[in-house]
């Protein structure tokens, strides 16, 4: 299509948190086969259980685990401002919304790895 | 005319789209004046620098739709763009729309575009005449207000030019073409509202919005094609669960 | 059903599935985070699933809900940044469903019927 369409748009809030939606889920969506796997680990024993909990211990596993609680928790707040928009039409306070969404995931995200570490 | 330009403060670079899908930008230098818009710069350069380059434009004054390009990869209109509010001290880069077929410079096929306001049946189609033998609308109806924000639109196809589902999905309606069957659809006097929801639903119309909301953000009328394509979803909605889709 | 009619329910079932989960998302964090305190054992979670069928009827909605949004997000996904576009993307959207359901459905089993 020529060197033309190649250049990147500018982006803005709204475009920044449909976005930031699709990568959410998308990462949610990879992650929930590992965290069921994991868990059916407990199938036989309690010990199959532990041996599984005991490689989340690693400080690697834990920071993704605070990624992904912030994950979870923007995907949620930004759905609920895109069911907002949806179905209530409050677009004229999407980006509120969005910083409302932001701040919500981080929150969570921060009081989770406060407990865990 | 002459005299009552302003007198030229330094010299603008800009960049110009030559050329149709295959292309390169063109460099040229323009005298930067006062309360100059980015349609005075284009026609500066192809009154005095090169009179082959091709653009579109009509009533410069942002009515008529047809003067929109990217600047600065922004879609815009260009002949209420003033060229301080987009390049305060940098260069200033002109290319043609997105996701339209480029015949020659500024200059794009708007056909696909408007064919797919025929696809949405975006025209009005008279429905029965009430007995009154006219239609009385209330201004203040929540039906009416849907069509007041909807109605302005110029059709300029800078939504469609900056919406990314239009690239991921080339079958896509657009928001300008969804946003005018909205309008339609909360007319009273139409007569094909069934036939446009099943038209307009599905995803190739207003399913496939992901809500990234660029075509409020640069709708240069200010309107909300995003909030018109929710609509539509709604609506849609309730007829599928009454079974009259 | 004409592809109007399908996209029309996909997507409602996509937005009702959201709002459904929003509450239990929200009740799972809430229990993540106070339950969570420097780490559990494995006794410790089986002590708490273990014939729970609050837990586990809790866990199953959440569980068929977030498959089938799942799901259609990863269809979308596939559609528009995979250019998979035939009718086949349908087939492997309710594929992935059904693995997430039985996959989830197996820890579900094993966190209530823990030995
Ligand atoms: S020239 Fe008519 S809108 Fe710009």
């Amino acid at each position: 299509m020529g060197a033309l369409s190649r250049r990147v748009k500018p982006g803005h809030p709204g475009y920044w948190a449909a976005v930031l939606q699709r990568l959410s889920g998308l990462l949610l969506a990879l992650f929930l086969p590992a965290h069921f796997a994991l868990l059916g680990a407990g199938l036989h024993s309690t010990e199959g259980l532990d041996e599984a909990l005991a490689w989340t211990r690693s400080p690697l596993v834990r920071v993704a685990e605070a990624g992904l609680v912030t994950a979870l928790a923007l995907h949620v707040a930004g759905g609920v401002r895109l069911l907002l928009l949806e179905f209530l039409g409050w677009h004229a306070i999407q980006k509120s919304l969005f910083s409302l969404a932001c701040g919500l995931a981080t929150a969570t995200g921060l009081l989770f790895a406060l407990n865990n570490f | 005319m002459k005299s009552r330009e302003s007198k030229p403060n330094g010299f603008l670079e800009v960049s110009i789209w030559r050329g149709a899908e295959e292309g390169a930008f063109q460099h040229f230098q323009v005298p930067r004046r006062e309360s100059q818009t980015v349609l005075d710069v284009v026609t500066y350069i192809q009154r005095h620098l090169d009179p082959t380059l091709a653009y579109r434009f009509a009533c410069r004054v942002g009515v008529c739709g047809s003067c929109a390009m990217k600047v600065n990869g922004i879609a815009r209109w260009t002949c209420r763009t003033h060229v301080s509010a987009v390049a305060t001290t940098g260069p200033l880069e002109i290319a043609p729309l997105d996701h339209l077929p480029r015949l020659r410079d500024l200059v794009c096929d708007m056909g696909p575009f408007f064919e797919k306001w025929k696809q949405a049946r975006g025209a009005f189609v008279p429905g029965a005449v009430p007995e009154t033998g006219f239609a009385a609308i209330d201004p203040d109806s929540p039906a009416r207000r849907q069509v007041e924000a909807g109605i302005e639109c110029i059709g300029c196809g800078i939504c469609y030019s900056e919406c990314d589902t239009v690239a991921w999905r080339p079958e896509y309606l657009g928001p300008a073409a969804l946003n005018r069957a909205w309008t339609l659809q909360n007319d009273e006097r139409d007569g094909a509202h069934r036939k446009r929801l099943q038209a307009v639903a599905g995803d190739a119309g207003c399913h496939a919005c992901h809500n990234q909301l660029s075509c409020n953000e640069r709708c240069p009328k200010k309107l909300s094609p995003a909030a018109a394509i929710a609509g539509l979803k709604r609506a849609s909605a309730v007829a599928a669960l009454k079974g009259r889709l | 059903m004409n592809r109007a009619r399908l996209e029309t329910w996909l997507w409602l079932i996509n937005r009702g599935s959201a709002l459904l989960l929003v509450p239990l998302v929200a009740a799972h964090l809430a229990g993540m985070i106070l339950a969570v305190r420097g780490g559990l054992s494995a006794s410790e979670i089986l002590e708490r699933t273990r014939d729970n069928l609050l837990l586990a009827a809790f866990y199953g909605a959440f569980l068929l809900l977030a498959g089938l949004h799942g799901a259609l997000g990863l269809r979308g996904f596939l559609a528009e940044t995979l250019g998979w576009r035939s009718k086949s993307v349908d087939t492997a959207a309710a594929v992935l469903a059904s693995l997430l359901v039985i996959l989830g459905g197996r820890a579900l089993w094993a966190l209530y019927h823990a030995a």
